[in-house]
């Protein structure tokens, strides 16, 4: 199958399952009092989130226009159609600049490229945005990849106790012993280089957090009395769990993985230092300003752009992370994950 | 108490086993021998170099069993030489792979050393400041910035400090090591600098976090009204009881330690381990970075032992069961 | 009461609510204890009480502050009194034991550390000196083999034990007044007997007078001279311990009583008081209890009932009452 109808699909599933968590969530007196408290809290954090996330939506619907005689054409994306199609320079341009940076030939868009132009004589701007979507790649689909898994086997391991628990907390302590960085490497180095090995092997080493908490939850909510006055009633263990245990940890998944997501794009910038990242990330055009920075003059407005779109991001998470975990959660986790 | 020191030993001496099995799944079976020679000799290496690499580097063996010697496989082989720290030559260039974590070790606790001895007292200190002027400007103001400081990447600190501090200021050489008394300050400085900046933001706030967890219980609560002012509840009352949650932070950071020095030590020219294993990513040395996982978890898994051990000392509750 | 001991007027507390608003907790409170004279100040959880003893010790969890009133002991205003004046009042004048015992003392230190610290923060004396005191108090509280408690931690001690020693904090530096707040709440029964005989007991001997702090009758009956009746914030009945728990007057303290299994008269089936205390932001304009109350007039809605004196020193504050004993 092609990239961009993979990422066509990947883009339709994600809004579907927000439409479907939205529809779920509005039924919910609880979710819909909390959610709009940390809209009321976090305002501007909120809208940073819904506007990145927004501009990923836009680059990962992509089509090809059919063009009878040509060969290949590369897909482009809603957001690639809102620059102009041959929006390309031959080299660095300072941003709004006329000239090219080094030599001063004249530019194919004089001063249209508002965070001037990278080495290949790509737009900035439209770099950055384009960040946008692999970050939210990197978050959605180890998520997607990482949180069924933990809960499955944080749920049992939680509820059944004895060997099963045994297994999976060996599990844990196995992977959680081994620097995520080298296990990350590691994984991707075997398993191979691209967007979704990198997701796997992002998988593999954030289930860990995701299960402890429910294990840990799940541990505790097995003692309560209306779980033991449950089975008293006997009901069976399978819609126990399904219908007592699962909702009350929820908020804790949520929490959990708005903490993390910013942690996975952090993780995915180091591994694109390192030489095995996600094309197209912010990681990766940091780690092409380390040569820019040591020219004379230097270049900074390529670093500058992706180092404040990462930080935009994350800034905006972490904020909203925060005050998640303060408004559903006051006690469980604090401020200590 | 002693019963409890040799369950947690031989629930660490079990987790080593565990990450070995899985070293020897993911570098032996997923990774097939073919796979890595290729890797290591190159596409089109013919077969004869190929057979003969497998047998240098021990890769010819049967993978787990082994009908005529059920030692001489290479599962076998794996365990036995990691556990006795015979870790053989890089695949890449040959090198013996202990020879190089000999060399590396030097010049990468030149930076950790420093950056922990450093690092950990000043996060402490802060915290303690923050935390003692909870609920005022002072607290909110530390707050925010640690929440700044903590959504910047690592990445940025290290160009950002490398240019700010080396290349405009001229206080430190932008990069490079020599381990000369004299000058080895010069070249260290930066990185432990940047390395300070880019952690203390995250370890501020979970020290906060703890100490302000602590002085909302009850026995501090006993203790101001037995009369006793705010410094002496915080040194005598809170901060030994918050050392026992932030003995595990300091301890689970070790190895933490241990893999950011790969970002500054590749970054400023440090010939350490985060160097090794950056080659190694950069050269397809799958030999050496498998060691280099073993050895981190170890000191993680070292690391957590000695916490139980340390809270047998710091907390009567463990240590009188 | 002039030889009022401790004297609260007008003491108005206060937390934030939404808007920026103050809610108060313990609204316009007055109280006074005696010399060696046990005070004890009942009501249901949630109406004010804690507060309006950690009010007094200036102990108010932030956010919450003390906005009006004055608290003077033996004569001494304590609000506005600088931290360190403050400090040396904490302890030893005014000393307060807490509901668990289980948290309240520290747990990585030994208990005797704790009395000595109690000991040594507003007296100087010699370690040797402070540690033969301790061992003292232990014997007065009743520790069974002082020298091996003195040594032991929190964890290793029983939850009666535990308070045991956290009333010979208490009473390390000789406090004039001693606040307990909910001292048997957290135990056994019949844990909660032996602290209660042991705290009148030391009240007897050492002449400190107390003021209790509870939610139970019983308590009250074994230990209090005096009641104080506390109600969303306010004094609603005070008086003797005598009169307040035989005839009461405010139909809040007879809801109480009637709710009390010990106090019911034999026969009579137990009453509950129906509804719960209403929180601080959802005080009625009148009385408070009116919402709750079986004999409530049309001027309670309206207005909130002043504070009726009745003989023997008692007052009431409850419009019905007012209205049968005019002043």
């Amino acid at each position: 199958m092609e990239g961009h109808v993979l990422g066509n699909a990947f883009a339709a599933a994600i809004v579907l399952l927000a439409a479907l968590a939205a529809w779920r969530l509005r039924a919910s007196a609880f979710w819909r009092e909390r959610l709009g408290e940390i809209a009321r809290r976090r305002p501007i954090a909120t809208v940073v989130v819904a506007l990145y996330l927004g501009v990923a939506l836009l680059d990962s619907v992509a089509w090809r226009d059919a063009q009878p005689g040509e060969a290949s054409v590369e897909a482009r994306s809603l957001l690639d159609r809102a620059f102009p199609a041959d929006f390309r320079e031959r080299s660095y341009s300072a941003p709004l600049a006329a000239v090219e940076f080094y030599g001063g030939a004249a530019l194919a868009h004089p001063g249209r490229h508002l965070l001037g132009t990278d080495i290949l004589g790509r737009d900035v701007l439209h770099l950055a945005l384009g960040g946008a979507r692999v970050a939210l790649l990197i978050g959605g689909l180890t998520s997607l990849i990482a949180i069924p898994l933990a809960i499955a086997l944080g749920l049992a391991a939680g509820y059944l106790g004895g060997r099963t628990d045994d297994l999976v907390f060996f599990l844990l302590s196995t992977l959680a012993s081994m620097p995520s960085i080298l296990l990350l490497v590691a994984l991707i180095m075997v398993i191979g280089r691209g967007p979704v090995q990198v997701c796997l092997a992002l998988a593999v080493t954030s289930w860990v957090n995701f299960c402890r908490v429910v294990r840990g939850e799940t541990l505790k909510l097995r003692e309560l009395d209306y779980v033991s006055a449950a089975r008293a009633l006997g009901v069976s263990e399978l819609r126990i769990v399904w219908r007592h245990v699962l909702p009350n940890l929820s908020h804790l998944v949520v929490i959990t993985f708005v903490l993390t997501f910013s942690q996975l794009v952090l993780s995915e910038a180091i591994l694109s230092w390192l030489g095995v990242g996600i094309d197209g990330s912010w990681g990766q055009m940091i780690d092409q300003a380390r040569d820019e920075l040591a020219r004379d003059p230097i270049i900074a407005w390529n670093l500058g752009a992706a180092s404040a779109a990462l930080f935009g991001l994350i800034l905006a998470v972490n904020l909203v992370g925060d005050a998640l975990r303060d408004v559903l959660d006051p006690h469980t986790l604090r401020e200590r994950t | 108490m002693l019963g409890y020191l040799l369950r947690r030993t031989a629930w660490g001496a079990a987790t080593v086993l565990g990450v070995l099995l899985f070293l020897f799944a993911l570098f032996f079976l997923y990774a097939t021998p073919q796979d890595v020679a290729r890797r290591a000799l190159g596409e089109k290496a013919p077969p004869e170099a190929i057979a003969q690499w497998l047998v240098n580097h021990g890769y010819d063996k049967p993978a787990v069993w082994n009908p005529a010697d059920p030692l001489d496989t290479r599962l076998a082989e794996h365990l036995r030489r990691m556990l006795l720290f015979d870790f053989g030559r890089s695949d890449a260039d040959d090198v013996p792979i202990a020879q190089r974590l000999r060399d590396g070790v030097g010049p990468s606790l030149s930076v950790t050393l420093p950056l922990f001895t450093l690092g950990l007292p000043l996060a402490l200190s802060l915290a303690l400041l923050v935390a003692f002027f909870r609920e005022t400007y002072i607290d909110r103001v530390g707050v925010v910035l640690c929440v700044l400081a903590m959504s910047v990447s690592v990445l940025v600190y290290i160009l950002g400090g490398q240019y700010l501090l080396g290349k405009l200021l001229r206080w430190f050489p932008i990069s490079g090591f020599d381990p000369a008394p004299s000058v080895l300050l010069r070249f260290v400085a930066l990185p432990v600098l940047v390395g300070l900046l880019a952690g203390v933001g995250a370890n501020v706030r979970f020290y906060r976090a703890v100490f302000l967890e602590e002085s909302g219980r009850d026995y501090v609560r006993t203790a101001r009204a037995k009369g006793a002012g705010d410094a002496r509840v915080m040194a005598r009352h809170v901060l030994p009881n918050a050392l026992i949650p932030v003995l595990t932070n300091v301890v689970v950071e070790i190895p933490f330690l241990f893999t950011g020095s790969i970002l500054l030590e590749s970054f400023f020219g440090i010939p350490g381990l985060g160097s090794i294993t950056v080659d190694a990513i950069q050269s397809n040395d799958f030999a050496t970075l498998r060691v280099m996982v073993y050895l981190g978890a170890l000191l993680f898994i070292a690391g957590q032992v000695l916490t139980d051990v340390a809270y047998t000392l710091v907390d009567p509750r463990v240590r009188l069961g | 009461m002039s030889e009022a001991l401790l004297h609260v007027e007008g003491l108005l507390t206060s937390f934030p609510g939404a808007r920026g608003a103050r809610l108060p907790v313990v609204d316009r409170v007055d109280l006074a204890v005696a010399r060696g004279e046990a005070l004890a100040l009942v009501g249901e959880s949630g109406c004010g009480k804690s507060m309006t003893a950690l009010s007094i010790v200036g102990l108010v969890p932030k956010p919450g502050r003390i906005d009006a009133g004055s608290i003077r002991m033996r004569g001494r205003e304590l609000r506005g009194l600088p931290v360190t004046a403050m400090r040396r009042v904490r302890g030893a004048e005014i000393a307060m034991i807490f509901q668990e015992p289980a948290t309240s003392l520290n747990p990585v230190q030994t208990a005797g550390a704790q009395v000595v610290e109690a000991i040594t923060l507003h007296e100087r004396v010699a370690r040797g000196e402070a540690r033969r005191r301790a061992l003292a108090l232990f014997e007065q509280v009743g520790i069974p083999d002082p020298p091996v408690r003195f040594g032991a931690y929190p964890h290793q001690l029983s939850g009666g034990l535990k308070q045991r020693v956290m009333i010979a904090i208490a009473l390390a530096a000789r406090p004039q007044l001693l606040i307990a707040d909910e001292p048997t709440t957290a135990l056994d029964v019949t844990i909660q007997a032996q602290i209660l005989e042991l705290l009148a007991g030391l009240a007897r001997e050492t002449g400190t007078a107390i003021l209790l702090i509870t939610h139970d009758l019983g308590v009250v009956n074994q230990l209090a001279d005096r009641v104080a009746v506390m109600y969303a914030g306010r004094i609603v009945e005070e008086g003797t311990r005598a009169a307040v728990l035989a005839a009461p007057r405010h139909p809040y303290t007879h809801g109480l009583l009637r709710s009390m299994p010990s106090l019911a008269r034999p026969g009579e089936r137990l009453a509950e008081i129906p509804g719960v205390v209403p929180a601080p932001d959802a005080w009625p304009p009148g009385c408070r209890f009116e919402g709750r109350c079986a004999i409530a007039l049309a001027v309670c809605r309206a207005r909130e009932p002043e504070r009726t004196r009745l003989d023997g020193g008692a007052a009431v504050r409850c419009h019905a009452v007012a209205g049968e004993s005019p002043q």
